[in-house]
């Protein structure tokens, strides 16, 4: 067949497109500041629930977050950078999610129930040793891209609990949401410790297979 | 040996963020600081004059105890014995309100959820006089857009724009959930409103100046957000 009669055809693109890594990266950093800020602003009340009736279910009422993961100094510091790169990490989101859908960049990263769920149990099982061989992986395999997919949603709900907390009178909708200003904090904290678990095993994961990273540095082949 | 270099790379970059924001470096301050007015046209666009704060039925109040009363002085700022209200600024008809004089004029009573910077909330009602209704008596000058409040504890102060002081939830309050307000609370008037943080909500207020420049704030000048919108 010649390339001419395959409708919608385009050049091969790497595993790991530059867009891809423009955003990957760029999310590192704004990441570690949004964390970092957002813990600094956690350091004024570290507590969860109102006044007077603070949840009696969260382990850590009271308790600060150590110093060396707080970024900004002070509480006006840490609002400073968590207001300015906010914009900067929406922005990045939405450059990811406009190329993701476009280019159908989805089609190999996005966890669809009906494709992957059987490939994720597996390759789940098999990190429990409860099987030989892991499935054969189809680009990624379907842990991966449950993990890649949900962290998208993760990052959707932060920035949306985020402005429940920042505007919870004009964007009284968004606190609606969440359960109220009180709700969209715990959901906000939540968010975070996602993101922590996650940051946490793709590391682990990503030592464990150098190649990977290689990969979202150089790009890697052209499938 | 990749792992290594990415771990590396990983920490060496969050230390250098962390330095970047502890030693108040030239770029990172400029940057910040664009991005702080940026963010203040950014609330200033989003807050609707007319758009009501919920309020919230009695069981929702938080017990009173619990409702933390911050002031500057190290002790609870006490009211001179001649304490009057002065309203001034670029108005018509300049005042000087007793308490009584105020408790006279049309009441607003809400309850609504208190927004402190640090993240709690808590919830009391007040009842006051709309700051816009002393605004229609003392009849502003068209080149008003920022208002003034001072009050008597140390140097405590706070600017705001001219919409948000004229919200209808906007009030000079002189009681708290039913009783006139504690000296805690800043008796005997302060300025609560639900649209703002509650550190733009000055306690024991002395003056509230109509002006045509806007003037800072007490936190607002140490480097805290001059909008402070909710």
């Amino acid at each position: 067949m010649d390339r001419a009669s395959i409708p919608n055809h385009r050049p091969p693109r790497r595993e790991q497109p530059l867009a891809i890594r423009i955003a990957h990266w760029s999310n590192v950093v704004f990441l570690v500041i949004m964390a970092g800020s957002g813990l600094q602003i956690l350091t004024a009340y570290p507590a969860l629930g109102p006044r007077g009736e603070q949840y009696s279910w969260y382990p850590f009422q009271n308790t600060p977050p150590p110093e060396w993961l707080t970024l900004g100094g002070w509480l006006a510091g840490g609002r400073h950078w968590h207001f300015a790169i906010a914009w900067f990490f929406v922005a990045n989101g939405l450059f990811y999610l406009i190329y993701f859908s476009a280019s159908g960049e989805w089609r190999r990263r996005l966890f669809i129930p009906g494709r992957d769920f059987g490939n994720a149990f597996k390759q789940f099982a098999y990190y429990l040793r409860l099987r030989k061989n892991p499935p054969d992986p189809d680009f990624y395999n379907g842990l991966q891209r449950m993990a890649y997919s949900s962290v998208i949603l993760f990052g959707v709900i932060m920035v949306l609990s985020g402005l429940a907390i920042y505007k919870p009178v004009q964007l009284h909708f968004l606190a609606v949401l969440f359960g109220g200003y009180d709700g969209a904090r715990v959901v906000h904290l939540a968010g975070l410790c996602l993101f922590g678990i996650f940051v946490l095993i793709h590391l682990i994961l990503v030592a464990t297979h150098p190649r990977e990273l290689l990969k979202m540095i150089t790009g890697g082949h052209r499938a | 040996m990749p792992k290594l270099i990415a771990r590396r790379k990983f920490i060496t970059g969050a230390a250098a963020l962390s330095l970047l924001a502890g030693c108040e470096s030239r770029p990172a301050g400029a940057f910040l600081n664009l991005m702080r007015e940026f963010n203040e046209k950014a609330e200033e666009w989003l807050f609707s004059p007319s758009r009501l704060a919920p309020e919230l039925p009695e069981s929702a109040t938080t017990p009173e105890d619990a409702f933390p009363q911050y002031s500057i002085l190290p002790e609870i700022p006490e009211a001179p014995p001649d304490w009057i209200l002065k309203i001034g600024g670029l108005v018509h008809r300049p005042m000087s309100l007793s308490l009584d004089d105020l408790q006279r004029m049309p009441a607003t009573e809400m309850r609504v959820q208190h927004h402190c910077v640090e993240g709690w909330s808590a919830v009391a009602s007040w009842r006051g006089v709309r700051l816009s209704v002393i605004a229609k008596m003392v009849g502003l000058d068209p080149s008003v857009r920022y208002v003034e409040f001072k009050s008597f504890d140390a140097n405590y102060y706070s600017g705001w724009d001219l919409a948000s002081a004229m919200h209808p939830q906007t009030l000079l309050a002189y009681s708290m959930n039913g009783h006139p307000l504690e000296p805690g609370h800043g008796a005997p008037l302060r300025l609560y409103s639900a649209i703002k943080l509650g550190y733009k909500n000055v306690k024991y207020l002395t003056e509230v100046n109509f002006l045509p420049n806007k003037i800072g704030g007490y936190w607002e000048d140490q480097g805290y957000e001059w909008f402070g919108g909710v």
